[in-house]
């Protein structure tokens, strides 16, 4: 346990860092009271609101490790929200909600698992074909228009809560802790760090690479799934255009705030989790504070700036390597990736 | 989206048979939004209303794609065109063209940087007066009391946002007891709406300091109030709720009670557009180079039960 | 002297790899570094390099004071280097790795036509057939090798600096590399070289420094020097025998009691077609020139490119062998060629990369024990003489002939039946060659089967049952008994028609 934490240390002084700062400028940022049967406050509101992009990023996490990455979270969010929004409508009652969208989630990421594992294509181009097309098969689905629902049990999935914590909180949590643990309490997680470092290496030890590849993108599409039934719970709509629009980056963000690295291998989902955190404490501090929305993205940006580099003790050798393999030859970058990555 | 496919492909094939009626071009942006969605249903009603046969062009979101359905509405001799443009530069060669062959060009809903020589008129509504007209509503429901206002802005920087945000405030200037507290972007969507509601009810005393809510467009009204709903505040009673568009879920909201007020932003462009159209070709009468539309306030006086059932089924 | 380091001292986490070392190097002397693996050879040349930043310690070359940050700042003082793993550019030209960073341009733009010029006249020294328009990675590990030296040497105006760049030659190249280290060494250069090859040493260097433990225990003169005596400045100690002396009494299994039967099996444009059977503690050596099949050989076996023809069956039927996870399954294990790309999981601990191909076997459901992994990781660092501070270490982080033992050990792990070793010890020291050596004897006494695949023809002879030798893409020929010896196999391996029984091998 204390390994766990210790990998994860740079996120919690972070985010302490990041509710220190947000106080300054809203006083009442950690106040958290008990009213109607439920916690409120915008720590609360941080959990909550947070959950999209944590629940991608737990998928996301698992893609890049594999040295991948999944560019159609959102649209296969928006596409997984407008099944569960249709399938509520068309009368399948909760259950058929749920299912639809999951399937349709761990299909899409069967589509880009296919591609990268069996093809050959590059992640970043085969995810981006469904980060393209998604979002015009979501359409589809709503035919263009905000669909909208009135089922309180799919809404509960949005806005409801369990013993006063907001239900979105508790799907991440949980999903989160079940795929930590599936990765961690079975040889997943070596696996997927073995394959993500050299596949080559891995396929001759007997792993079955291809496989694992594409169970990774399905998990990324499930994950994906939730965090579509969620918002469109939330909304008590799904909205094709935007649900998940752009989300994709704050989950790759997330992962890489996490101390993941996006050459694959290691990684940490609880990381992660705390890197969507961070994200959302950002977005909701700049919305408590107050300051005019012209500010918001560069107040992120500068942000999110300062997390990386302070979190990054390697920035000096890496800048070096950087300007060496610039200027030098091809030897020189690659012999102090060791050292440096260290 | 398949019935759009059909209509096209209907469009197009029985198009020829209707010779003695007037043929009309309509190059469309595309159905990223209802509203849009909606401006193309109205508009094919309007021109079957009128016997027009109109030719439907989808363009995806692309200028390219604008331009060369244009091109070949010119190339088959169209009696005029309309056009969605989903840019504002980039029109002059096109627009030239149209107007070597003699064939007037009408804008719908956004304007051009092009000069004024090359089409015949634009129809669309002032974003700036649906601001005041909104801001007026609440100048006149508020009386004396002291009002705080929350505004959900539109995407940054967009011209919507911006012109809607002044328009409110000219409308608000001279009531000093009406003060916007906090302006913060929802991006238009309910998500964002919804979100940022639930800020401004955390940072506004859990909503017993805000007297009236103020959005930019129907969508990140409907998502503030079920953030209202949640927090246990009372949309429509407690916090009023003002905003702009027309849709009709923002309808059945009012009918419901949730919201208090809407501006119609019309999709009905063609409308106007035929109008002058017919104009044109009876006699040559020459429109004014901008056609407003009107920007009708709805309250819960309008029987929004009806104008919900109205609306419900074009598409947004 | 050409350069001096002073009291050079590196520590790594855990590790102190240079303990205040000395070293001076004339110029016009090949000076070579000896010492066991994680000796602290490579992370010497790399401190001088400027590949890694050394913690003290002085450098100077011609009497001043240098630093180099960077390789880049150590070519340009005139120091060449080639890695002990090679570390060009793949997916570039061959043209375009040899001139890379000093590409010939016209108009400010790349001139092709020259660099490929350039690249030509680089590589015309050693006699070997390359398309410098062609992608590096199209090549072997040995033709890499060639064109990695061929830059460092064109690089070094004053140092030439190979850290083992013979591992993958064969005799003929080695002889053409060493052509152009002499003449490069009457030129006036320094040279220093690296390498397990003893006779190498012997052959073209003109003083020794050996390294042991991070210390420099000894610098002598060649001349004079005595075999047994360098390896004991190795080693600390004497070795107790050498590979030589543990001479093997070649046993082929009886035909009839072989259990594992391959048939047919080939590849166009790989191998063709051959059939080979296998006895159980059965040591097979597979010898042939590079590029002549033998890697391919293997690879076809193993499953990592499929067969077109043929079959494998055991006494329960046949075996399927489409991808290197049934060969797994079948209970084979492949110890590859390249440990750097097709070896190590170089982030992963060494405990991990042991335990991977058990792991892989056993399904991702049914996860080894963490006490079962440290176990076996403690039991092959162990007995495998793995240098590492813990098991817990970064592999990439190990010297490379440590390294290569991990590879080794992940498939002794998981106690194959029919074990390939392509190239087991290659940059092995030593010691730890002979005690390889010594291993693959005590698993086949065990029952497992072994194919060895060398280009040293004395590791074959001290450890090979029989020998199959590979020519142009085909099994050519079978040494059994007493024509295991390494002028018949020479002979074999040169002549068409080598008096050895034509066997279908
Ligand atoms: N980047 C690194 N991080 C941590 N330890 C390292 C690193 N590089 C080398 N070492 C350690 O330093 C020691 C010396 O390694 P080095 O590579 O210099 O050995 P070597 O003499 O070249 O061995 P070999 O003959 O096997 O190539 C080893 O114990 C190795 O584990
Ligand atoms: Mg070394």
């Amino acid at each position: 346990m204390p390994r766990v934490i210790q990998r994860v240390l740079p996120q919690l002084l972070t985010l302490a860092a990041l509710m220190a700062l947000v106080s300054v400028f809203f006083p009442d940022f950690l106040e958290i009271t008990y009213s109607d049967g439920r916690l409120v406050g915008p720590v609360i509101d941080i959990l909550k609101r947070g959950a999209p992009v944590a629940l991608l990023a737990i998928g996301m996490t698992l893609v890049i490790a594999t040295r991948g990455i999944d560019l159609s979270v959102g649209a296969t969010m928006a596409i997984c929200g407008a099944c569960s929004a249709w399938a509520i409508s068309a009368g399948y009652g909760l259950a058929g909600a749920l299912g639809f969208a999951m399937l349709a989630g761990l299909a899409a990421g069967l589509w880009n698992g296919a591609l990268v594992a069996v093809f050959g294509i590059q992640p970043i181009v085969a995810t981006l074909i469904l980060m393209t097309a998604g979002r015009g098969v979501a359409q589809l689905i709503t035919e263009g228009r905000i669909l909208t629902f009135n089922h309180e049990g799919l809404a509960f999935f949005g806005s409801g809560d369990i013993l006063g914590v907001p239900m979105p909180t508790l799907i991440w949590v949980l999903l989160g802790v079940l795929v930590a643990l599936l990765v961690r309490r079975t040889a997943l997680g070596l696996l997927i760090e073995a394959i993500g470092i050299n596949r080559r290496a891995s396929t001759l030890a007997g792993i079955n690479s291809r496989v694992l590849l594409i169970a990774v993108y399905m998990a990324s599409g499930f994950c994906a799934a939730w965090a579509g039934i969620v918002a469109t719970a939330d909304i008590r709509g799904a909205d094709a255009n935007n649900s998940g629009l752009w989300l994709e980056l704050d989950a790759i963000l997330a992962v890489v705030i996490g101390g993941n690295s996006l050459l694959g291998g290691r990684f940490s989902i609880a990381a992660s989790l705390l890197g969507a955190m961070i994200i959302q404490t950002i977005d909701t501090g700049i919305l408590l504070a107050g300051f005019p929305s012209e500010f918001n993205l560069v107040i992120k940006a500068a942000l999110v700036l300062v997390i990386l580099v302070l979190q990054s003790p390697n920035l000096a050798p890496r800048f070096a390597r950087i300007a060496r393999r610039r200027r030098g030859t091809p030897a020189a970058g690659k012999l102090t990736t060791r050292e440096a990555g260290e | 989206m398949i019935k759009t496919l059909l209509a096209t492909a209907a469009a197009v094939s029985f198009g020829a048979a209707a010779a003695s009626a007037q043929t009309v071009g309509f190059s469309q942006i595309g159905s990223e939004s209802g509203w849009r969605a909606a401006e193309t249903t109205l508009t094919r009603q309007q021109a079957e209303e009128r016997g027009i046969d109109l030719k439907f062009s989808d363009a995806q979101q692309r200028q390219e794609n604008q331009i060369s359905a244009m091109r070949s509405f010119i190339a088959q001799g169209v009696d005029a065109i309309l056009l969605a443009p989903v840019v504002a530069t980039g029109w002059d060669s096109v627009l030239e063209e149209a107007q070597e062959a003699e064939i007037p060009v009408v804008l719908l809903d956004r304007q051009v940087d092009s000069s004024e020589d090359l089409y015949l008129t634009a129809v669309g509504s002032d974003l700036v007066h649906e601001g005041e007209v909104a801001g007026q509503w609440l100048v006149d429901n508020v009386g004396d009391e002291e009002c705080r206002v929350v505004e959900l802005q539109g995407t940054t920087g967009s011209s919507p946002a911006i012109k809607r945000k002044q328009g409110f405030e000219n409308a608000i200037e001279g009531s000093d007891n009406i003060e916007i507290v906090r302006s913060q972007t929802g991006d238009f969507t309910r998500t964002g709406g919804k979100e940022v509601m639930e800020s401004f009810l955390q940072a506004e005393d859990g909503g017993g300091n805000i007297c009236a809510l103020f959005a930019h467009n129907d969508d990140m009204a409907i998502g503030a109030i079920q953030a209202m709903k949640e927090a246990g505040v009372n949309p429509g009673e407690d916090v009023k709720v003002v905003s702009i568009d027309g849709v009709p879920d923002i309808f059945r909201a009012m009918a419901d009670g949730d919201a208090n007020a809407t501006v119609e932003l019309t999709p009905n462009m063609a409308g106007p557009a035929f109008d002058a159209l017919n104009a044109y070709w009876e006699d040559g009468t020459t429109p004014p180079k901008f056609i407003q539309t009107e920007s009708r306030l709805y309250t819960q006086e309008d029987d929004p039960e009806a104008e919900y059932e109205a609306r419900k089924d074009l598409g947004y | 002297m050409l350069l001096t380091i002073r009291s050079l001292t590196k520590t790594f986490p855990g590790t102190r790899a240079l303990d205040s070392v000395d070293f001076d190097l004339r110029a016009g002397e090949v000076h070579a570094l000896l010492g066991e693996n994680g000796a602290g050879k490579s992370t010497l040349i790399k401190c001088l390099t400027g590949a890694y930043q050394r913690d003290e310690g002085e450098l100077t070359l011609d009497g001043a004071p240098i630093s180099p940050q960077s390789t880049l700042e150590a070519q340009e003082l005139g120091i060449g280097t080639v890695y002990q793993e090679v570390n060009l550019l793949p997916n570039l030209t061959v043209a375009e790795n040899l001139t890379f960073g000093r590409q010939p341009t016209r108009f400010g733009m790349v001139d092709g036509r020259a660099m490929r010029r350039q690249a030509e006249e680089m590589l015309s020294g050693y006699g070997v057939d390359v398309d410098v328009r062609r992608d590096l990675g199209t090549y072997s590990v040995a033709i890499q090798q060639i064109v990695a030296i061929a830059r460092a040497v064109t690089l070094s105006g004053k140092v030439l600096i190979l850290d083992e760049p013979t591992a993958s030659l064969d005799s003929r190249e080695v002889a053409m590399l060493f052509d152009v280290v002499r003449s490069l060494r009457e030129q006036g250069l320094g040279i220093i070289f690296i390498s397990h090859f003893l006779d190498q040493v012997f052959e073209i260097s003109d003083r020794v420094t050996v390294l042991r433990n991070g210390c420099r225990v000894a610098t002598d003169d060649i001349a004079g020097l005595e075999r047994l005596r360098l390896i004991e400045h190795m080693l600390g100690h004497e070795l107790e025998d050498e590979t030589r002396e543990g001479r093997h009494a070649h046993v082929p299994s009886d035909p009839s009691e072989r259990t594992l039967h391959f048939e047919g099996v080939g590849r166009r444009g790989l191998i063709e077609p051959f059939d080979l059977s296998v006895g159980r503690g059965e040591v097979i050596g597979l010898a042939g020139l590079l590029g002549s099949g033998r890697t391919e050989s293997a690879e076809v076996l193993f499953g990592i490119k499929p067969t077109q023809t043929g079959t494998a069956r055991d006494e329960n039927g046949e075996i399927a062998l489409r991808n290197p996870r049934e060969a797994v399954a079948a209970g084979f294990g492949f110890a590859p060629e390249d440990r750097k790309t097709d070896g190590i999981v170089a982030d992963l601990s060494v405990r991990e990369n042991i335990a991977l191909a058990l792991q892989a076997r056993r399904g991702w459901a049914r996860p080894i024990s963490r006490a079962e992994q440290n176990r076996l990781a403690d039991h092959y660092i162990d007995r495998l003489d793995i240098r590492t501070s813990d098991a817990e270490k970064a592999v990439g982080d190990l010297s490379g002939g440590n390294q290569q033992k991990v590879v080794l050990a992940r498939w002794l792990a998981m106690n194959p039946r029919f074990f390939i070793l392509d190239e087991p010890t290659r940059g092995i020291d030593v010691g730890a060659h002979a005690e390889i050596l010594r291993l693959i004897e005590e698993v086949t006494a065990d029952g497992m089967s072994i194919l060895v695949i060398s280009s040293e023809l004395d590791e074959l002879v001290a450890v090979a049952d029989r020998v199959i030798v590979v020519r142009d893409r085909r099994h050519v020929a079978q040494l059994t008994g007493a024509e295991v010896e390494t002028d018949t196999i020479v002979r074999a391996i040169a002549a068409p028609d080598a008096d050895s029984d034509e066997e279908a091998a």
